[in-house]
């Protein structure tokens, strides 16, 4: 009976695999081969689609246009995920080691942004950076600006909505994972001669080195799919990889290219974050 | 007006719902394929059919009366569904099996569910209100003999503006290109109303396929971009130039006029030497289950009390000519509302246009990322 622990498979084992396997297979997978028949398939100019293989699908994807909208897309994204760090490693750090009995409590003001949609959240910062939004209101009581600035569908105000709206997603992996942090190794490096700089990039970062694979990879791959927060905050003005994808689905009737498009991404996508785990060390990822 | 204020963007509804609606088809699709070309049972005339009326409409396009009053009348109970663009209706067709009795495509989206074979000829015997219909929105490009549908509202696309920052405006497109105006202008984030502008303002028709015509529209628009604000939904736009953060929003009229009466210092202009005028049509989808019932429906909606009703709550214009005597006077008085006859001649129904719509979409996609 001992192998069971490892290798056998029981009864209750698959049963308990089982509902998930349907689950999965149903609604995970199998719209997943959808979408790759589909990218092969050729759209019809009143919509609907024609199996068959055509690889005419990905070879439009290379067109200069799409290429810089992709390439666009992966710097924003990746900006995004270093600010993302950049905030939410320091507030991490500080609820773990310096929360005490706090600590639940302000973990869970970081989830408070979820209990609303983010579509409204989004509609609030229109509100709020509008040219007589309150932040220009703010300004201008304060003798700071005579004229309203311009805060609002502009680049930065994506990338900027981008990291308010991503930002749980890093800080929650980076707790977990300062919060295992056993503080004895710190006085170890500490009474060792290390200071308190050197303790910390020695000791302490790579141990949550866990966290930040974890939060760099929940932040990237999102971000790498928005297309809300460009046209809300953005005024239509940027085109990010997923405002392509919808258009073609929702306007241009292109379901082919469209499936193209999103396999290309999730391509893309995959080969980016297998680049970064080899780069950080696989492992680094056992502790998760 | 309060209620107003209360309408969801149609462009938003589709931004959020956009991923969940992509997904639903795609499924839809799998589990309904049988069923796409299920037969018609229209115009059988069967006295069967439940009490039952499927409506598939725009958000917020019906005013409180109108379902209410035809339920009254008839007994049939109406379920409302809503769409939010006309390629997620004509796909949500192509999959099958909506249920839906009733839809509400605008022209050239007539068009293309003509020629997809996805709507039924109505039954003119049906609805004899489809004489109150003005001589002016029956036989439109889409469908020449009104075989297949019938209009709901109309409207113009044009030029929101604050006339006590920049003076009247001359009716022209040019002001949405003028530099002095930089950062305070609106387009419309729709291919081919947008791509109509910049048309209109060289000369030429919304519904040109001419490359050189074309490529031409984009370097109008690659040229307006860095003056734009950003590219926006007809109902975003409306609360941008309403408070005063924009001076001049590309808009349908039906925003303009919900936004005129609560601001004194706005206008609203259809420019020359051409515009757009739309119209949001009935029609019974092939398959529809209750086409008896869809029948008596459009023959409601094309009464000219119930038809009034509808415009003063819309704010849109209404193609029943015999309602148009109970438009209330204060939308009637609101610029571009009533619209001379030589203002109407100059306006121009989008058409599909077939193989270029593809080169229209990749053309904005450009526009938007230069």
């Amino acid at each position: 009976m001992r192998r069971d622990k490892g290798h056998g498979w029981s009864l209750g084992l698959a049963g308990l695999l089982a509902p998930v396997t349907i689950w999965l297979g149903l609604f995970f997978l199998l719209p997943l081969l959808l979408i790759l028949a589909y990218s092969f398939g050729t759209s019809g100019i009143y919509g609907g689609i024609t199996l068959g293989f055509n690889p005419g699908n990905y070879l439009k994807v290379f067109d200069p246009l799409y290429l810089e909208i992709i390439g666009r897309t992966f710097f924003i994204a990746a900006l995004n995920t270093l600010l993302c760090l950049a905030l939410g490693y320091p507030l991490a750090y500080f609820v773990v080691f310096k929360g005490r009995r706090w600590r639940n409590a302000l973990i869970l003001l970081v989830m408070v942004p979820f209990w609303t949609s983010l579509l409204i959240r989004a509609y609030a910062w229109v509100v709020i950076l509008g040219g007589n939004g309150i932040a220009n209101r703010t300004l201008q009581f304060l003798g700071i600006t005579d004229e309203p600035l311009t805060l609002i569908f502009t680049p930065e105000a994506v990338l900027m909505g981008m990291v308010y709206s991503y930002l749980p997603f890093m800080i929650l992996p980076l707790y977990a994972a300062l919060e295992k942090f056993d503080t004895r190794l710190k006085e170890a490096a500490q009474d060792l001669g290390a200071s308190r700089w050197h303790t910390f990039w020695r000791v302490t970062f790579p141990l949550s080195m866990p966290g930040v694979i974890a939060g760099s990879i929940l932040v990237f791959i999102p971000s790498a799919g928005e297309f809300v927060i460009p046209d809300l905050l953005g005024g239509s003005r940027t085109v990010m990889t997923g405002n392509l994808i919808q258009n073609q689905f929702l306007q241009a009737r292109d379901w082919a290219f469209g499936s193209a498009l999103s396999v290309m991404l999730a391509v893309l996508l995959l080969g980016a974050i297998m680049f970064y785990i080899r780069r950080v060390g696989t492992d680094k990822l056992e502790g998760m | 007006m309060q209620k107003k204020d209360t309408r969801i963007s149609r462009g938003t509804f589709l931004r959020a719902m956009g991923a969940a609606g992509v997904a639903g088809s795609t499924l839809s699709v799998l589990a309904c394929q049988p069923n796409t070309s299920a037969p018609s049972s229209g115009g059988g005339g069967s006295g069967l059919e439940e009490k039952e009326l499927n409506l598939y409409n725009w958000n917020d396009y019906v005013a409180k009366s109108t379902i209410p009053s035809f339920t009254e009348k008839t007994g049939i109970k109406v379920t409302q569904d809503y769409f939010s663009s006309n390629e997620d209706l004509l796909a949500k067709l192509q999959a099958g099996g909506t249920g839906y009795d009733v839809i509400v495509p605008s022209d050239y989206m007539v068009a293309i569910m003509i020629k997809s074979d996805v709507v039924q000829k109505l039954d003119k015997s049906k609805i004899p209100n489809a004489k109150n219909v003005g001589p002016e929105y029956e036989g439109l490009s889409y469908d020449p003999n009104n075989e297949y549908s019938l209009p709901y509202q109309w409207g113009t696309t044009g030029i929101l503006y604050n006339k006590k920052e920049i003076g009247q405006l001359d009716e022209s497109w040019n002001a949405l290109w003028d530099p002095q105006f930089e950062g305070k202008v609106a387009m419309l984030n729709d291919t081919r109303e947008t791509l109509g502008a910049a048309l209109y303002k060289l000369g030429y028709s919304v519904n040109a396929t001419e490359q050189e015509q074309l490529d031409e529209a984009k370097a109008e628009l690659i040229m307006q971009k860095p003056l734009l604000s950003g590219y926006f939904d007809s109902t975003e736009s409306r609360p941008l130039v309403l408070n005063g953060d924009l001076l001049l929003g590309h808009i349908f009229s039906g925003d303009a006029f919900l936004a005129l009466p609560e601001n004194d210092d706005l206008d609203y202009v259809v420019p020359k030497p051409a515009a757009t005028r739309w119209t949001d049509n009935m029609c019974i989808p092939n398959g529809a289950e209750h086409p008896e019932n869809a029948h008596k429906f459009i023959n409601h909606i094309l009464d000219a009390g119930v038809g009034a009703k509808l415009s003063n709550y819309t704010y849109f214009n209404t193609p029943n000519a015999a309602a148009l005597p109970k438009i209330t006077g204060a939308l009637k008085n609101l610029p571009g509302y009533v619209l001379p006859d030589e203002v109407f001649k100059r306006l121009e129904v989008i058409e599909d246009t077939g193989e270029a719509t593809r080169e229209y979409e990749r053309i904005f996609t450009e526009v938007k990322s230069s």
